[in-house]
């Protein structure tokens, strides 16, 4: 809309500012090149409080595991996006639980196979994403019946609207619990995208953007992963997400592909996924994963070219999970002397 | 048609757009201009500041050496009220208090007033309306400008740069308005 621009700072201009203060202190190239040169991870710890991260690692003791890493990036991340939701006004809060709706789906699955092989709740939780957590988490552990897992803990949740479709009598076993998981995130990405697009103006488009690269990904790797499994293809077709580049015709001929040809023949129609197929094939050392990956930092990258619009949060929170992802490979590669492959994370800025 | 200055036509009521136009009196014309002039004005400067201010607040927090320099975002809007003000006291001194005898207008200074009346509200409406998107056109800007700056230090003289075209727009209403006021005026000049 093209009030937009007028409208936009009465509510938000104060959270987009500061958002993208976040987003300068994500690592740049100078960063990267100075962490890889360590040799141990203390001088790594010595590397990131010279940047935006400070002191979150000093209370740890020596040695420090890669896990500590991963763990105090994340609160990082945690922490501001949840000083960012505590100040955002509608629509804005709306927009940024919706973020965290995909952790949430993921802590349920994570809580339900974890209780069907009988862990202890404790643990559980505490591997949960903390982006994810809400409250009657903790009771699902408790509850030992499956189908009435859904009705009587989580239609209180924010996710029941995506249930409605993923509630079935059938035995939970492994099969299942990854086509709930599926089922949910799609009505979930679908119910996002209709959010974005009724925004309207810059949100929908750089939003409509990024979730439709998620739904073509989610709908590859669902092929993917499927071959080779019991799996039909209705079922299978019932899982991919109705919207996208693929979306209809692309989407038809996943749901007849055999093998990864077929995957790649599905995706010829759709320019830049030819190019991430055509760069998967020939070199060995870059799997479809990297080139998702690479896509998916390039598109956040170009949500910040724009302004007065709500893409800025999802991209921001997205870069930071990517720079984690990079700051736990190269520690890893550090710690396990592999400085040859130390090179393969991917640079966002 | 024709001014009726007896207004027997309010018994009659009116019969045509025109003749209630005309018979508005050319001091509430003028008048209106003159707070458009400043009220429309205030309006854009406002909306303006808090359109740059909220985004030059946010971007602080991690780049406070951007607060001095993106102040001059907030001048520009506020030059924009100025504007208004100026022309608004401008205006208010040719409309002022008429003399006596043209209270009751006889027929040889009615156009006179007419014209004066008319001119000053056109008037105090270009200065405004053009000050309304001087100001929120510099505010948007100013807000992209203090974002950049923050990101990277260059940017800020080369966004400046459009906030200065930008801030011209209320300059043009001023000068319009002065050059079509310049023959109003409610005294007698005869």
């Amino acid at each position: 809309m093209a009030g937009d621009m007028m409208t936009f700072n009465i509510k938000d201009g104060f959270m987009e500012a500061v958002c993208r203060g976040f987003r300068s202190g994500l690592l740049n190239t100078t960063d990267y090149s100075n962490i890889c040169q360590c040799d141990c991870l203390d001088d790594v710890k010595q590397q990131l409080a010279c940047t935006d991260y400070g002191d979150f690692l000093s209370n740890e003791h020596p040695p420090i595991a890669t896990t500590t890493i991963a763990e105090k990036s994340t609160d990082k991340l945690v922490q501001e996006f949840n000083w960012v939701r505590s100040q955002s006004t509608a629509p804005l809060t709306k927009f940024l639980d919706y973020i965290r709706y995909s952790y949430m789906i993921d802590n349920v699955i994570l809580v339900i196979t974890g209780t069907m092989h009988d862990r202890d709740p404790h643990e559980l939780l505490e591997k949960c994403h903390p982006l994810g957590l809400f409250d009657s988490l903790a009771s699902l552990c408790a509850a030992t019946k499956t189908s009435e897992l859904f009705q009587l803990v989580l239609v209180d949740t924010p996710l029941a609207p995506y249930f409605s479709e993923a509630v079935t009598d059938a035995d939970l076993d492994e099969l299942n619990i990854e086509i709930i998981r599926n089922t949910l995130y799609k009505a979930y990405l679908e119910d996002f995208y209709k959010f974005c697009t009724a925004m309207g103006g810059a949100t929908a488009e750089v939003m409509g953007d990024i979730l439709k690269f998620e739904a073509d990904r989610r709908a590859i790797n669902i092929t993917i992963n499927s071959f080779g499994t019991d799996l039909t293809k209705d079922d299978r077709a019932k899982l991919l997400p109705s919207f996208g580049f693929l979306y209809p015709e692309g989407l038809t001929r996943l749901e007849q592909a055999e093998d990864f040809q077929g995957v790649r023949d599905a995706c010829e129609c759709y320019g830049p996924y030819r190019n991430i197929f055509a760069d998967v094939g020939y070199s060995s050392e870059k799997s479809l994963e990297d080139a998702f990956f690479e896509f998916e930092v390039a598109q956040n990258r170009l949500a910040f070219e724009q302004q007065f619009h709500y893409g800025v949060f999802y991209a921001f929170v997205k870069l930071k999970e990517q720079e984690i992802r990079n700051i736990v490979w190269i520690a890893e590669c550090i710690q396990q002397d592999q400085k040859s492959r130390i090179n393969q994370y991917i640079p966002i800025f | 048609g024709g001014m009726n200055i007896t207004n027997s036509t309010a018994s009659d009521g009116y019969l045509h757009w025109n003749d209630l136009l005309i018979d508005i009196s050319p001091f509430a014309w003028a008048n209106i201009g003159v707070s458009a002039a400043i009220g429309v004005s205030v309006l854009g400067a406002a909306w303006g500041i808090f359109v740059t201010g909220s985004s030059l607040v946010g971007a602080a927090i991690k780049a406070p050496r951007i607060r001095s320099k993106n102040l001059i975002s907030v001048i520009f809007c506020e030059a924009v009220a100025i504007y208004g003000v100026i022309m608004a006291i401008i205006l208010e001194t040719k409309a002022g208090t008429p003399p006596p005898q043209f209270m009751v207008p006889g027929l040889e200074g009615v156009y006179k007033l007419s014209f004066s009346g008319y001119g000053i509200f056109a008037a105090g409406l270009v200065v405004g309306l053009s000050n309304l998107c001087c100001g929120i056109c510099v505010g948007i800007v100013g807000s992209s400008c203090a974002l950049s700056d923050a990101q990277n230090p260059a940017l800020f003289v080369k966004i400046l740069v459009v906030e200065i075209f930008g801030s011209a727009l209320g300059l043009f209403g001023v000068i319009v308005g002065i050059i079509m006021t310049a023959g109003c005026s409610f005294q007698d000049t005869r």
